[in-house]
């Protein structure tokens, strides 16, 4: 099993790296546009080929991942920084209303999934990539609070947490020094996948226009704009598609690696 | 049973009256007027005005809630800003696209998912086992539009066995309609039969350690009928959460769908009113969305407690 983890950490540094360089070079520019060389398949200058301006694909896919990856990184960072308190917080005082209505509030937001979160704020806002991160980090909140309650809960009951708390520290300092560091394995996993989640809700919401606006590049944009092309140039679908799968699939493979390799008791339960 | 649902049903409510408020309240913060925006820039105030009382604008945030609420639950769900025609009919003529293609991609993904999962865990770790996880892999990280995309490209380009999108309507007979959606709720149902495939044989493997598999084998059941008679019932409660979670995305993701394919639903109908500004038709759209994913999660919840008899003790 440890292959998997390999070829996830790898797909995922590939893209990574890919997201780097074009912060500072792209093979081509991709905000000029040069119509006479629109739509060619691939060759040795264009390994990906052109898109319908002439845009050299390879630096747009580059570019797209930067994009990407920002806002689902973004977006897992609002779910983690508001989810796990929250759940913290809900474990700390189970069975209290304040337990109670945490959890009904993440139940309610469940029932928004984060397409439609996007489509009430672009109605309200416009379409823009920070509406994008808002939307995929509100719908992440619940399901790292849902997440760090029940690890919690079940660490609260283990003696070492009865030794803190016989030595008369606080709910919050216990949550905060001891159950915290005991569920950062979980975090992390829960996190890859979210992050891949996040890739594929990003790129869903720009293809339907409601993501990043142009000149950014955007993967989901990018399958819009190819979609009428389609039948003359099959190409221009591939390249971004493919790129999401495989980030995607880096993701998932890198995920399910490192629960494995984290902890060893769930190799035996791992879906 | 009786008291389980009830608690239920009041935690149903109560959602419903909170998701309101909340997706009114969100549309309520919008900037700038509806009735200015309809009119253009040249209008005059007094017109404005005029059309600010006609589309009930001039009351208070709480009235307007009051009216839109208690209307939708008399089936008024208010008068479309741009169409001029009660929301109700927009959404009737729409939902018989949208709602039929989410239960035919749930149907999809449960036809593909059952026998994916059941088989996958039968025959665990060995190369079929490897093969059907490996898809499901792929599955999980294929964009649906994308793959529909694709579909398109090869059965309606190359093939020409169905067309590349649009929608017959249903009084062209039955089977047009359902061929006009087929690719669609195929490409819906792709990630979700691979993610349902993955818990089912998670799920069935954990019941496969339990002790009463043992007793049932030991009794002299096959692996086969221990697998069917037992392993299969207890194995499905956390396959209907997902189920029921699933609908969600497909109703959700099918706004995407409609997009790729060209499908006059309710995906279709709340980007119009968007760039219109028809915020009536967004705000119900986006409830009734709500409304659907609420209920169905809420008939799942009473669904375990039919096939578990446990959680009933829970509530």
């Amino acid at each position: 099993m440890k292959k998997t983890l390999w070829i996830g950490l790898g797909l995922t540094l590939l893209f990574l790296l890919a997201a780097a360089v074009s912060l500072l070079w792209t093979p081509f520019d991709i905000e000029s546009l040069d119509i006479r060389n629109k739509l060619r398949p691939p060759d040795a200058q264009n390994w990906l080929g052109t898109d319908h301006f002439g845009r050299d694909i390879l630096s747009m896919v580059m570019s797209g991942a930067r994009t990407s990856i920002a806002v689902a990184l973004v977006a897992v960072g609002i779910g983690m920084g508001l989810g796990v308190p929250l759940g913290l917080w809900a474990a700390a005082r189970r069975g209290a209303w304040l337990d109670e209505m945490i959890m009904r509030g993440n139940d309610l937001i469940f029932a928004f999934p984060s397409l439609v979160i996007a489509i009430l704020i672009t109605a309200v806002f416009g379409a823009s990539a920070v509406n994008a991160i808002i939307a995929i980090g509100i719908f992440n909140i619940p399901v790292f609070a849902r997440l760090s309650r029940s690890a919690a809960l079940s660490l609260w009951q283990r003696d070492f947490i009865l030794a803190a708390r016989t030595c008369g520290k606080s709910a919050f300092r216990i949550s905060y020094e001891h159950i915290l560091p005991n569920m950062i394995n979980l975090l992390i996993v829960q996190g890859t996948i979210q992050f891949s989640l996040g890739i594929l809700a990003e790129a869903a919401l720009s293809y339907i226009g409601l993501g990043a606006q142009p000149p950014v590049a955007s993967w989901g944009r990018m399958l819009a704009d190819a979609q009428t092309l389609v039948s003359i140039a099959p190409h221009v679908a591939l390249a971004p598609g493919m790129a999401i799968v495989l980030m995607v699939l880096g993701l998932n493979l890198l995920g399910d690696g490192l629960r494995d390799w984290l902890d060893p008791k769930l190799r035996v339960t791992r879906a | 049973m009786i008291r389980y649902s009830l608690h239920r049903a009041l935690s149903l409510i109560l959602s419903l009256l909170v998701a309101s408020v909340v997706i009114f309240t969100v549309i309520e913060v919008i900037p700038g007027d509806t009735a200015a925006f309809m009119l253009g820039v040249n209008a005059r105030p007094d017109t404005i005005a005029a059309l600010r009382a006609e589309l009930g604008l001039d009351q208070g945030g709480f009235a307007r809630y009051l009216t839109w609420v208690t209307g939708m639950l008399q089936g008024d769900f208010g008068q479309s800003y741009t169409y001029r025609t009660p929301v109700a009919e927009l959404i009737a003529d729409r939902i018989w696209v949208s709602l039929p293609l989410a239960l035919y991609a749930l149907f999809l993904a449960v036809v593909i998912a059952f026998p994916a999962g059941l088989y996958a865990a039968s025959r665990r770790g060995r190369l079929g086992d490897i093969s059907v996880m490996g898809a499901t892999q792929i599955g999980v990280a294929i964009p649906n539009f994308w793959f529909a995309m694709l579909m398109v490209l090869v059965f309606a380009i190359h093939l020409r066995w169905v067309s590349a999108g649009g929608f017959p309507g249903w009084d062209q007979g039955l089977g047009a309609g359902i061929k006009a959606l087929t690719l669609p709720a195929i490409s819906l149902a792709l990630p979700q039969a691979a993610i349902l495939t993955r818990v089912l044989r998670s799920s069935l493997l954990d019941m496969l350690g339990e002790d009463f598999m043992r007793t049932a084998r030991a009794k002299g059941l096959s692996r086969r009928q221990s697998l069917w008679r037992h392993a299969l019932r207890n194995a499905l409660i956390p396959v209907l959460t997902i189920i029921g979670l699933q609908f969600a995305f497909l109703i959700a993701g099918g706004i995407v769908i409609e997009q790729v394919f060209f499908l006059p639903g309710l995906g279709r109908l709340i980007f119009q009113a968007i760039s219109a500004r028809d915020l009536i038709v967004v705000e119900s759209v986006v409830m009734l969305l709500v409304f659907l994913i609420i209920v169905v999660n809420f008939i799942i919840d009473i669904a375990y407690a039919a096939i578990d008899p446990r959680l009933r003790a829970r509530a």
